[in-house]
């Protein structure tokens, strides 16, 4: 896929989504990346003792992704996301086997700003359930 | 309830300097499959117009994880923290943190809110050089739930 140009853009404009795998060893990856050593990521005893219904994904790994996702589109430049934020409305629930849960980012442009800049509202669903609401960023594209 | 409202407002000492490396922001990239070659080659971060390879837009959660620190482990503000969950979380980058910064974080209790049975946390960290370039605010929700 081409990224697109600022001046190509229009506010309604669809990003092309995307799924990524999260496995345990996902989690225990981004733990050690990012010193998030929680344990209710990486020990299901834990996560059952504490209510929750397995391990969890970290809620900044889901955002990540979505940062990822933001990414790709605005060609490749992780320096292109300027502002971005969210609000985790569920949790992201990771079964012990290979495949792990989905994460499903889809994204639409909602503003055209100055400095080709763009506005992106992005969804994330896992499982049904909306785990990303209210997650916003603000684009620099070529 | 238990969280100590008269910590709207407070803002804690800055965290000790931290050094973001090549290294680091690499590892950060792998772990969250970001395949950018700015998050790993100089040159190319460098033919992009970057000082340096860069970090993805998520990673200022590292850095002012020292200075949120400072927030989570003071003892008055009567949290616990075994019932705490990410509510929110956001991100405005004035620039992007490069390989070779040196920055500290410093963070205020912006708002404290009782919702329901649920407590909510506000508070933003102010990511900035060791020189005093703003870098990065970030802001913070977390949600104490109700036993």
């Amino acid at each position: 896929m081409g990224s697109p140009r600022y001046d190509e853009v229009q506010a309604g404009a669809e990003l092309p989504l995307r799924q990524y795998q999260v496995t345990r060893r996902d989690l225990v990856r981004y733990a050690g990346a990012s010193g998030d050593f929680n344990v209710i990521h990486w020990n299901e005893r834990v996560a059952r003792s504490v209510g929750l219904p397995d391990v969890i994904a970290h809620g900044m790994l889901t955002m990540a992704l979505a940062g990822r996702f933001l990414t790709e589109w605005a060609a490749g430049d992780p320096g292109a996301v300027t502002e971005f934020g969210v609000r985790f409305s569920a949790l992201v629930v990771v079964p012990d086997d290979d495949k792990g849960a989905t994460v499903e980012i889809a994204g639409t442009v909602t503003e055209r700003l100055d400095d080709h800049r763009v506005a992106v509202e992005v969804t994330a669903r896992s499982d049904g359930t909306k785990v990303l609401t209210r997650a916003r960023a603000v684009v620099r594209l070529p | 309830m238990a969280i100590n409202t008269a910590y709207i407002g407070r803002t804690f000492d800055p965290s000790e300097p931290y050094e973001v490396s090549r290294v680091k922001i690499a590892e950060f990239a792998t772990a969250i499959g970001e395949p950018s070659p700015l998050c790993r080659d100089r040159a190319a971060a460098q033919a992009a117009g970057y000082p340096d390879v860069i970090a993805p837009p998520t990673f200022a959660i590292v850095v002012s994880a020292a200075g949120s620190a400072r927030v989570t482990h003071d003892p008055g503000l009567g949290v616990n923290y075994a019932m705490v969950v990410h509510g929110e979380q956001s991100f405005t980058h004035h620039r992007p943190l490069h390989a070779g910064d040196v920055v500290v974080s410093q963070s205020t209790i912006e708002d404290i809110r009782q919702i329901g049975t649920m407590t909510t946390v506000t508070t933003v960290t102010e990511i900035r050089t060791t020189g005093g370039e703003p870098v990065c605010t970030a802001r913070s929700v977390l949600i104490e739930r109700g036993a």
